[in-house]
């Protein structure tokens, strides 16, 4: 176990939570009125832990990069949350929600956390309902699920494809509420520069307003860090433009270990890449998958004459096709989870299968679906015997009420008509369940700095199953934090607000100067971008779909090459005093230079293939992932020690009391 | 209620209601006006008890100018909270595309309907209040006929009229359905609304514009 | 394809703005507007001038961030989409594309192309939301049950992203659209009824104090609107606004 201690409370699973909810300390209520909070990233964790602790008493500032926390990037969640309500009534309860999320993140995620996420799933929709979240709903007025990769129920609540959008406008009011009172005050278009520790204890950041450009101070008795993910690390990633990994690397440097980074979400089911101009990934919903069939052409010169445009996919009979999720994974078909559909899809372009000019797409078919719904609504409407195109239009109908808005989306990005031919797809970067690692209270190493939503590694193992983010956000920001919170707190009562005039605060300010300085005074040859983009590339070739210790080992050197060039060389224009986004972006790509190569040495150290992580070493001859249980069942929290290179490994043992492992099977 | 009156909603539901009212006024104006063409003893005999009835006289003729003033003032301050709204133009602005001329220059369409008010106001009403309450003339039933059709002899105020009324349709053209949306009625009435604009909106201008160009073609001989 | 953009630069929300015209080339179909302004940036970067600022994030059409107004349209020409779908087969060879801020006085100009939209947070500050602890002790999520079309028609409401190109495109510069979206969101859902009149109250207050400009029904923020929010939201709002005002 070394140093790292979970902090797991001890009793039966299902009663951990509730126990240690009574066993921890508590704020009274005029005490919190002495205490300073700090949350950066105001997305669904950010959001929801920013408005419960205003609601509890505390004195918050929030901070964001972008100009309202409306923007954040968990707007962008399309298919939906999870939650166990079992409102279907088709077996779903807190253990099968918690047992499928074990098995789905490739048991690398600690059981008790997991349990309390499934707990309090329940709970979240209760409360999103309660705000106004307007979820799809069913004709009798209840609320309406769907189903997702990776299970054999249906658990998902949606709104339309926008549920994050939903859940996010749903805690920015919760956080507009208390601005109102005057409980949050909200620092937006403001960027975590570095975190300050007094005492060994997180106590502030310093911050820059991103408009004037002047370095800020700002004290608190917690430091909460919900800054999402580090997708953008692999340059092209269905994350935002300004998604990065700045706090939680700041934070990594000041003492916080950073987790499982080599744990890396790509998604199946993303707009492929249409040219070196890319500049982003677009996800299609994995809801999609509900109705969409997987398919290349069965032989390799059908595949080469779509690529040339000799033939059009509609032209191949069924026979000439290849499901290949279906064929491969009878039980679960088009719904296999993830990691599993993303590299059956990779294994298929790399033999030579792909639909596209590159080579690098799969087919996603409704043509079934919508014949199926056609025929189903004639049916509904009484039209007997009904010919193909009225069967063909009713069943457009039904799954244009379904999936519009993303049909048309696809058809606005790629110019053609997915009603009419089958959407083109391919995996792309899009979560990662790595991040800093956090206790059972989602404290991170660093005492009073906590962790929530992407930014921390702990529920989702190897693998996260659809619409368990938006589940994770909210669970962290508004049931777990605030009361985890109040326990570390409950010592600060008498603390005072914390001066910024400290001279850690001092001391902190001008490493962020210096640092911002040494950015400025590049040599000047290259655009960020450039970099960025030479790093997505080594990321995406050597640490992507699939991993070999060759490759790792590469890309840790040409990282590191990289990373000198990009200091020496880097070009920024304009001033450090006023709004300026190259240095803004340059900030971010620092931190990702420095975080790819861990990665890298954290996927070299993993030998076992997991989830999303699949190293060609360890695979079944069926090209299947080899886990190692006996070796590998730990989570790889890193310290930072100067270069990544020279981080060193703290392993945390998985302990499974209520699970058996087991190999994972969708077959 | 002064913060009612200084919200944004509350004064162009002023604007919808005020507006609203001078359609009613219109429509009824306009069926006065056309008995002139069927038969010019109805119209003086209207005319005649429109102009010396106390409730029309006392009541509804100050409400009348009221709402034409309100209308036109609320109109003014609203269209100059509008353009300080915008302080730095756009260099291109492409309103065409997205909404039609006639709803984005409701002031250039009203300045010119208030403008022709202004002649006609001058043409008859201040006649009509010199006759009966500066010089103090005797109530005669019969005047009202020849005085309306001569204001039409001269070919430019026949034309100016035309122009005007054309106006008045594209001012009412966006103007009435607009009042409904602007009061809160927008549902399954709406396209009916929306129809009927149309047709109220040409068929009464055109009206007045018929009946111009009639009284133009078929003067008094004396 | 070759372009000729003009492009409004400006230093800062002091300075001075003008146009400035930019030639560019190598521009293909299958780029995204923003994608475009990305291969103008480089090339400005790499001739060690300052690249154009301008706000964007998701480009995937829902965070709400860019906020062009192209050729005198915000979004630009196509219809129901943000300027990130916006691509640029939607353009000609050897076209003219005029690019400049959302222009509004409430949405002051913060450089170039970036504006200040905060002022629509603080309209929903004054009274978008619903005054319910996050505590998760509510009634069970399937309590109430709420008409589908209702609940429909609640989520078109609630789709607004907040980007403001009604106020961009409306000759007034007024913000009615993005106010009563919020508002009849919350309007027709139940969980909303109990604070229907300080919310319209205080959130058409807030509106107006922020300088947006007042609604003369032309539609044009409807037409420009990505995602489609109905003018029925308006009318729905202006209604609230007098049940309010009728109950105190």
């Amino acid at each position: 176990m070394g140093i790292l201690d979970s902090k797991v409370p001890s009793g039966p699973l299902a009663d951990k939570w509730t126990k240690h909810k009574n066993d921890i300390n508590l704020v009274n209520p005029a005490n919190k009125r002495n205490i300073d909070i700090i949350v950066v990233g105001t997305g669904l964790a950010g959001g929801s832990a920013a408005a419960t602790l205003a609601e509890l008493g505390y004195n918050v500032k929030t901070f964001c990069y972008q100009d309202s926390p409306r923007r954040a990037h968990s707007i962008a969640a399309q298919g939906g949350i999870n939650a166990a309500k079992n409102y279907q009534g088709d077996g779903d309860s807190n253990y099968r929600l918690f047992y499928d999320t074990i098995k789905g993140g490739d048991y690398r995620s600690r059981e008790a956390n997991v349990y309390r996420l499934a707990e309090v799933s329940g709970n979240i929709i209760d409360q999103c309902v309660a705000q106004g979240v307007p979820f799809a709903r069913e004709y009798g007025g209840l609320l309406d699920n769907r189903s997702f990769g990776g299970v054999l129920v249906s658990r998902t609540f949606y709104a339309k494809g926008q549920t994050g959008q939903q859940l996010l406008l749903g805690a920015y009011a919760a956080m507009n509420r208390q601005i109102n009172r005057g409980k949050i005050t909200p620092f937006n278009r403001h960027e975590m520069m570095d975190l300050v520790l007094v005492n060994g204890k997180a106590r502030g950041i310093i911050a820059r307003d991103l408009v004037t450009g002047a370095i800020e101070r700002h004290s608190a008795h917690a430091v909460v860090l919900a800054t999402g993910g580090y997708g953008n690390v692999f340059y092209l990633s269905t994350n935002a433009m300004g998604s990065n990994v700045m706090a939680a690397w700041r934070a990594h440097r000041r003492g916080a270990f950073f987790a499982n980074p080599c744990f890396t979400q790509i998604h199946p089911t993303c707009i492929p890449v249409s040219g070196d101009h890319q500049s982003k990934l677009t996800l299609m919903s994995e809801s999609l998958r509900n109705d969409g069939r997987i398919w290349v052409p069965k032989r390799l010169e059908d595949a080469q004459a779509i690529r040339e445009g000799k033939i059009k996919p509609t032209q191949l009979n069924a026979e000439d096709r290849d499901y290949f999720l279906e064929r491969r994974y009878p039980a679960f078909g088009n719904l296999v989870p993830r990691d599993v559909a993303s590299r059956a899809a990779k294994e298929r372009c790399d033999a030579g299968f792909g639909v596209n000019k590159t080579g690098e797409a799969v087919y996603l078919d409704f043509a079934s679906a919508i014949t199926r719904y056609g025929k189903e609504q004639a049916m509904i409407t009484g039209i007997k015997n009904p010919d193909e195109d009225t069967i063909r239009k009713l069943g457009e109908q039904v799954v244009e009420a379904k999936y519009g808005n993303l049909f048309q989306m696809y058809e606005k990005i790629v110019d053609e008509n997915p009603y009419k031919t089958p959407m083109k797809i391919y995996p792309a970067v899009h979560y990662t369940m790595g991040g800093l690692w956090v206790d059972y209270n989602l404290q991170t190493t660093i005492p009073g700095c906590y962790a929530a939503g992407e930014a921390n590694f702990s529920d989702h193992g190897a693998n996260r199953l659809g619409a368990s983010a938006l589940m994770q956000g909210l669970a962290d920001g508004y049931f777990v934090l605030p009361y985890t919170i109040g326990d570390y707190l409950s010592e600060d009562i008498r603390t005072g607000a914390i001066p910024t005039d400290a001279a850690e605060f001092e001391a902190a300010e001008k490493d962020v100067k210096q640092r911002i300085d040494r950015l400025m005074s590049g040599s000047g040859t290259h655009s960020v971008d450039y970099y960025h983009k030479k790093l997505g590339k080594i990321m995406w070739n050597k640490c992507g779909m699939s991993r070999n210790a060759n490759d790792l080992k590469e890309a840790i050197d040409e990282i590191s090459t990289l990373r000198a060039d990009f200091w020496q060389h880097v070009r920024i224009p304009g001033s450090a005093d006023s709004k300026n986004q190259e240095l803004e972006k340059a900030g971010r790509v620092a931190d990702f230079l420095e975080l790819g190569e861990l990665f890298a040495k954290d996927a070299l150290t993993r030998n076992e293939s997991c989830g999303g992580h699949f190293r060609e070493e360890y695979q079944t001859p069926e090209g299947e992932a080899l886990r190692d249980d006996k070796n590998f069942k730990f989570v790889s929290a890193w310290e930072y020690k100067g270069e990544p290179k020279d981080a060193i490994l703290h392993k945390e043992d998985l302990i499974y009391e209520n699970i058996e492992l087991k190999t994972r099977s969708y077959k | 209620m002064s913060g009612l009156i200084k919200s944004s909603i509350a004064r162009k539901v002023v604007m919808a209601l005020s507006g609203l009212f001078l359609v009613i006024f219109l429509g009824q104006h306009f069926v006065i006006n056309i008995t002139s063409v069927i038969s010019p003893d109805t119209f003086n005999s209207w005319s005649h008890f429109m102009g010396y009835n106390p409730l029309v006289q006392y009541i509804l003729q100050p409400v009348l100018i009221a709402g034409v003033v309100v209308h036109f003032i609320m109109g003014f301050i609203l269209e100059l909270g509008n353009n300080k709204a915008r302080a730095v133009k756009y260099v291109r602005y492409n309103g065409k595309s997205n909404a039609p001329w006639i709803s984005r220059n409701m002031i250039i369409t009203g300045l010119v309907v208030l403008a022709f008010l202004g002649l006609h106001f001058y043409d008859f009403w201040v006649p009509e209040m010199v006759y009966k309450y500066v010089e103090a003339n005797p109530q005669d039933a019969t005047r009202y006929y020849a005085e309306t059709v001569e204001k039409f002899e001269p070919i430019w105020r026949t034309v100016l009229y035309i122009v005007s009324f054309g106006l008045l349709a594209l001012h009412l053209l966006h103007g009435f359905a607009s009042a409904f949306q602007s009061m809160g009625l927008n549902n399954k009435y709406s396209p009916g609304i929306k129809a009927f604009t149309k047709i109220f909106a040409i068929a009464i201008p055109l009206g007045f514009v018929f009946i111009a160009i009639y009284h133009h073609l078929n003067p008094i001989t004396h | 394809m070759k372009l000729n953009l003009k492009i409004w630069r400006q230093k800062d929300a002091k300075s001075k703005g003008q146009m400035v015209d930019y030639p560019i080339s190598g521009i293909e179909g299958d780029m995204s507007f923003l994608e475009m302004m990305d291969v103008l940036n480089e090339e400005l970067i790499t001739k060690g001038e300052e690249p154009v600022e301008f706000d964007h994030d998701c480009r995937e059409g829902i965070c709400g961030s860019c906020s062009l107004q192209i050729n005198g349209e915000p979004h630009g020409p196509d219809r129901r989409i943000t300027t990130c779908q916006l691509h640029m087969r939607k353009f000609k060879d050897g076209d003219t594309i005029v690019i400049e801020p959302f222009r509004a006085t409430a949405f002051p100009v913060i450089k170039d192309l970036i504006v200040d939209r905060s002022a629509f947070d603080r309209i929903q500050q004054a009274g978008g939301f619903i005054s319910v602890n996050t505590s998760g002790n509510t009634v069970d999520a399937n309590a109430i049950p709420i008409n589908k079309h209702i609940a429909d028609e609640a989520m078109d409401s609630a789709t607004c992203i907040g980007c403001g190109a009604c106020v961009a495109a409306c000759k007034n510069a007024s913000a009615m659209l993005f106010t009563s979206a919020k508002v009849s969101q919350f309007a027709l859902l139940p969980q909303g009824q109990v604070e229907a009149i300080d919310r319209v109250h205080h959130m058409v207050r807030q509106m107006d104090l922020e300088g947006f400009g007042n609604c003369t029904n032309t539609g044009a923020c409807e037409v420009e609107c990505p995602k489609g929010i109905s003018l029925e939201n308006i009318a729905r709002m202006n209604r609230e606004f007098f049940k309010a005002n009728l109950k105190g």
